[in-house]
């Protein structure tokens, strides 16, 4: 039955400049990331050393083969932030698709089912909304030891309550509109009716929750592992870069600064995506 | 509205049961926690020793309702490190934490309200787009990062402020500002949006029409139903920075609960770091019930009776 192939009315409007220049920053850093071994001058992890702490390459004393400078170790500053945004984008994307995933589906069941599934997700939702989400994770981190699953799954976990809320309040809305009636007339299976009629008609909202939850998982990433409780070195991060940094940062400010750039401007493309995609919708 | 606070009462027993489930279980997330509890080279008869003292054998739904128990009675272990009560010095380090969270909010309430109401009833201005900038690099930059730069800044290039610890209140400067950016450029950010939206309500029409001035429309009716949204986000706030400031105080080593949940991480202080989550975790839940309450009152459109 081709109930889901009827043209779209519109032609597909133009999206707003946050969208697309949101999009860039975040298209950029992932490239950059799953190119790191091309791109990188050095490995992440050679030391050097002789060339401990050497600035940037156009303050005096520095050069070109290390165009961002040296850490304490004498490594490369910039291939360490290339091979460091694997962990931001590889967390920033599982995170969010596991804690999406979850989040939509348990959202979508208690909206269109109702019932005691509604009432047991209903429930979840307002315990887990009853936690400070980044404290929670330091607290489950600690607890659970490190590693880049377990990061990524504390995030998710952290997460998914934002999708269900939003997805069981917008399913609660479409449950009863004529398309969904008419596919279930024409004897559309309910699972058809979720995947081909709901759920695409609730996805609009949640691609904006989506961005929103992808800037804050960046951000408690960096958190986490600012604080030793992330990712373990010699893999780098950079929120543990930003903590390494620290240790010299009277000597030079080069290694504090940087890898905090990195994941304000990881930030701040998530966040134009999101806000391109809320501004688009209204 | 009697209704609705024993529904919210009953699902506030609910919240602080799961609060309890998971302060308890984050002990044995990490494994066995007698390990924790005993040296690395201990003789297995002293590990099974220890596990009965502390009643580690038995069954997990015994070993919650004991915890329980002793919770309820303000019991939540001695400091393994400090051989104090752990609930003590919980209690000991809250009011530093308070006090950076309240003058966080002070000063988002004191910048980001008035500029918020500034630049919405100026949108498309040369001004509002400036401000909109700013504040969308205000609640991008991670918050620890801020502080560094401002510690690099403020006290080791300049020396005007002090960096680490509280022995006054210019302490307070550094650690507040940082926690502040974010809120700041939440709130107004959020303001700006409310005021816009109110301002297009047929109540604002209807107040110009009938001959108002366009200042006593803004501050009268634009301003106060633009507020409530503003004031709900403020104490999710509150309860955001009681917890969420500890990456803050460890930038600072602001001595409050933070501070102390990630000390007691490090040295394995499990009574201490179980205590900084419940006593955390259930003022959150009351800030949040204290905020849904407020609403309540605010908004009189809202009847929670008819809506749940």
């Amino acid at each position: 039955m081709a109930v889901s192939a009827i043209p779209r009315p519109r032609a597909r409007r133009r999206r707003p400049p946050q969208f697309y220049a949101g999009a860039a920053i975040l298209g950029a850093v992932v490239a950059v990331a799953v190119l790191a071994p091309q791109l990188a001058p050095h490995g992440y992890a050679d030391q050097d050393l002789l060339r401990s702490l050497q600035p940037p390459a156009w303050m005096r004393g520095g050069e070109w083969s290390y165009p961002l400078g040296t850490d304490r170790l004498g490594r490369d500053l910039l291939a360490r932030l290339m091979f460091g945004a694997r962990v931001s984008i590889a967390v920033a994307v599982l995170s969010v698709l596991i804690g999406g995933g979850l989040g939509t589906g348990l959202g979508l069941a208690a909206g269109y089912f109702g019932r005691w599934v509604d009432r047991l997700t209903s429930r979840l939702i307002d315990i887990q909304l009853s936690f400070p989400p980044v404290f929670i994770a330091i607290a489950i981190m600690a607890a659970l030891g490190q590693s880049l699953p377990k990061l990524i799954l504390v995030l998710a976990f952290v997460s998914w309550v934002q999708y269900a809320r939003i997805a069981r309040a917008n399913t609660l809305a479409v449950r009863e509109r004529e398309f969904v009636l008419a596919a279930r007339a024409l004897g559309a299976g309910e699972r058809r009716i979720l995947l081909r009629h709901v759920l695409p008609s609730i996805l609009p909202p949640l691609l904006v929750v989506g961005a929103v939850n992808m800037s804050s998982v960046i951000l408690a990433e960096a958190a986490l592992s600012f604080l030793g409780l992330g990712v373990q070195p010699p893999t780098p991060a950079w929120g543990s870069m930003v903590a390494e940094g620290r240790t010299v940062q009277s000597l030079a400010w080069w290694n504090t600064v940087f890898p905090g750039m990195a994941i304000a401007t990881l930030v701040v493309g998530a966040n134009l995506l999101g806000d391109g995609l809320q501004r688009e919708r209204e | 509205m009697i209704g609705y606070l024993v529904q919210r009462l009953a699902h506030l027993v609910w919240v602080l049961l799961a609060v309890s489930i998971l302060v308890f279980l984050l002990v044995h997330l990490s494994g066995d926690p007698v390990r924790l509890l005993t040296p690395l080279d201990a003789r297995p008869e002293d590990i099974e020793r220890v596990r009965r003292l502390y009643g580690l054998d038995q069954p997990l739904p015994v070993q919650y309702w004991r915890f329980l128990k002793d919770a309820a009675r303000g019991e939540l272990g001695e400091s393994f490190r400090f051989s104090r009560p752990a609930l003590e010095l919980v209690l000991d380090r809250l009011p530093n934490t308070a006090l950076l969270a309240l003058t966080t909010i002070a000063l988002t309430v004191g910048v980001g309200i008035p500029v918020g109401l500034w630049v919405g009833s100026r949108a498309g201005s040369l001004v509002d787009w400036a401000v909109s900038l700013a504040t969308f690099v205000c609640i991008s930059l991670p918050s620890f990062w801020l502080g560094v730069l401002l510690i690099l800044l403020f006290a080791d290039r300049l020396r005007w402020l002090p960096a680490s610890g509280f022995e006054s209140p210019l302490y307070l400067v550094l650690p507040s500002l940082t926690l502040a950016v974010y809120t700041t450029g939440l709130i107004t950010r959020l303001v700006r949006a409310d005021v816009l939206e109110v301002l297009r309500q047929d109540f604002i029409r209807t107040a110009r029409a009938k001959g108002l001035g366009e200042r006593v429309v803004r501050s009268r009716h634009a301003l106060r139903n633009a507020l409530i949204s503003t004031v709900t986000v403020l104490g999710l706030q509150l309860g955001n920075l009681l917890g969420g400031s500890v990456v803050v105080e460890a930038v600072f080593a602001w001595p409050g609960v933070g501070w102390l949940m990630l000390q007691g991480i490090q040295t394995r202080d499990l009574p201490v770091v179980r205590a900084v989550v419940l006593i955390v975790g259930t003022l959150f839940v009351l800030i949040n019930l204290a905020v849904d309450l407020l609403y309540l009152y605010l908004d009189p459109r809202i009847r929670y009776d008819h809506g749940r």
